[in-house]
């Protein structure tokens, strides 16, 4: 199994959530984000003064998915998300050593 | 009782009414401004005023501002506990209205002038310092300002000086004291180099419109009666908070590129500050410079704190220390008879000695306002503490002096703490499973010991 961690546009989310679950990916977890990377932030003015604003919000998205659907994840997602702009985000795939579904506690690949 | 007159009478208990909704919107004007730490401390600095301010008042306050002349420094004891403020008017103060509607009119003004103040140090006052502190200001600064400037016998009006509403015994005044605040109390951590950005805007928004309505009260109402004069005030107050917006808006687009909602709202509000000693003397047109140019220069002033280092939080000096000495001066060029014959004429219409006067009341008010606040400042520091640790800083005022957050987003992680007995889900959850697998080790013990059996008999 691989968890694969993607950081995304936030208006991005919805078209990445379809594609992945047209490809049968059976659950995503969305964390709102901040970070930085190659993109330089934006400026914020009140009253007169000048703030950078160098954390710019993210999406996260966490799935773990069973080894041979790993690559199709990640090349949906790189289609879905890229605007071709600067900031349009990283995918991060991880192997997964265990998936246990709390209910039933069932274990491996039927837990995902 | 006589010469009471009901028009007057309904239009000033609506004034007073008006004016009063004024410290609540300061309250979101201000608490919008601060990080979300801090929504509720900042509010409750202003609200609490509502509550302590007009105890003193009815005290002795009222008494003390408007009581009988003493060497034209302060009133008498004649009106203590409100002894003798009833239905009848007192026609040295407003002829046609009891003065219990007088009293209540004015006692909103009292209210809202210290409320000002806490924008210079907000985000790090401690809660018990913050109450003796504008309870001392208000009884040793505001009174007898208020008396000086307002009351018959008091040495600024005797000057000649104009102030309708209230530009330098309200705005000078708060302005001042913020500066001196300012000043005392310190910076905040992190002042010049962390965000210490609004919150939520809107709010601010919302706040600083209600501040537009509530003035109209303000300023319309300090007419004192329902006639022209209340109307060319009230017109004077919307002409001059219209300009005022553009103006901000329009020196801080040409300046930062980008108009900014909080720019108008706070521009908004520094032309209200600036037609407050005004609105009464001045016509249309003259209202309309006045608040273009309190927009324009105001802007330019709440830049001031980062050139000179002092951390007055909200502007409070920005805004209505430059925005009310912009207003009292201008008062002095504008001024007509016309406008209002118990006025005088200033600068524009042949007479440069109203200008001169309007400035010796704008000197004085700051003088004696920086000196005796700095002095009360230290008295507050040293009985019960100004300023919070800096720990208590670093959690916000809300949690800290408060024990309540403004918001409750994302997950409680929050129980009872009054009730005894807690159930713990997880424990007995945690007991289940244990029996679960206690269960689950026997069965497999059993099936093991069944195939080894079963082994050793193939």
């Amino acid at each position: 199994m691989k968890l694969v961690i993607a950081i995304i546009k936030p208006l991005k989310l919805e078209v990445v959530k379809d594609e992945l679950r047209s490809l049968g990916v059976k659950g995503i977890t969305v964390t709102e984000v901040k970070g930085y990377g190659r993109q330089e932030g934006h400026v914020e003015i009140y009253r007169g003064a000048e703030y950078r604003v160098e954390f710019v919000p993210k999406v996260k998205l966490e799935i773990a998915v069973p080894d041979e659907l790993a690559d199709q994840v990640v090349e949906r997602i790189m289609l879905a998300a890229r605007t071709g702009q600067i900031g349009d985000g990283k995918v991060f795939v991880l192997p997964l050593e265990g998936a246990y579904r709390i209910r039933t506690g069932e274990g491996g690949e039927t837990a995902l | 009782m006589n010469n009471v007159s009901a028009g007057d009478t309904a239009f000033m208990l609506i004034a007073t009414a008006l004016v009063m909704f004024m410290t609540p919107g300061l309250a979101l004007f201000y608490g919008g401004m601060v990080r979300s730490k801090n929504a509720l401390g900042t509010i409750m600095q202003s609200f609490v005023a509502l509550g302590i301010v007009t105890v003193l008042w009815i005290l002795f306050g009222y008494s003390l501002a408007f009581g009988p002349d003493k060497f034209h420094l302060i009133g008498g004891l004649k009106y203590l506990g409100l002894n003798g403020v009833g239905a009848a008017p007192n026609a040295d103060l407003a002829a046609t209205i009891p003065q219990t509607v007088f009293m209540a009119y004015q006692l909103m003004f009292a209210i809202i002038t210290p409320a000002l103040i806490s924008g210079a140090f907000a985000e790090r006052m401690k809660f018990k310092g913050y109450l003796l502190f504008i309870a001392l200001w208000t009884i040793v600064v505001y009174f007898p300002v208020a008396h000086w400037v307002w009351a018959p016998g008091g040495w600024i009006r005797n000057l000649g000086a104009l102030d309708f509403a209230g530009g330098t015994v309200v705005h000078i005044n708060a302005g001042i004291a913020a500066l001196a605040a300012a000043l005392y109390i310190g910076k905040r951590k992190g002042f010049g180099k962390e965000a210490h950005v609004p919150h939520n805007v809107p709010m601010t928004v919302l706040g600083a419109a209600m501040l537009w309505f509530g003035w109209f009260g303000f300023n319309a109402g300090s007419a004192l009666s329902a006639g022209s004069l209340a109307a060319s005030a009230f017109v004077a107050t919307q002409v001059a908070a219209a300009t005022a917006t553009l103006g901000w808006v329009i020196a801080e687009w040409a300046k930062a590129g980008k108009p900014t909602t909080l720019g108008a709202a706070t521009g908004a509000v520094a032309g209200l500050v600036a037609i407050t000693p005004a609105a009464g003397f001045v016509g249309p047109l003259g209202a309309a410079v006045i608040g273009l140019l309190a927009g324009a220069i105001c802007y330019f002033a709440v830049g001031l704190k980062y050139r000179f280092g002092y951390d007055d939080s909200l502007d409070v000096v920005g805004c209505h220390l430059v925005g009310g000495i912009v207003g009292s001066l201008a008062t002095g060029i504008f001024a007509s008879k016309v406008i209002n014959p118990a006025g005088a004429n200033g600068l524009l219409f042949g007479n440069p000695s109203l200008f001169l006067i309007q400035f010796i009341a704008v000197a004085v008010t700051m003088g004696f306002g920086f000196i005796v606040t700095l002095a009360l400042l230290k008295v507050t520091d040293v009985l019960v503490g100004l300023r919070v640790s800096e720990e208590e800083e670093e959690t916000g005022l809300d949690l800290s002096q408060h024990s309540e957050g403004a918001y409750a987003l994302g997950f409680g992680e929050m129980t009872m703490a009054s009730t005894g007995a807690v159930s713990r889900p997880v424990d007995e959850a945690l007991k289940t499973h244990a029996a679960i697998l206690a269960e689950a080790a026997e069965k497999m013990a059993a099936a093991a010991e069944k195939m080894s059996t079963s082994d050793k008999s193939a």
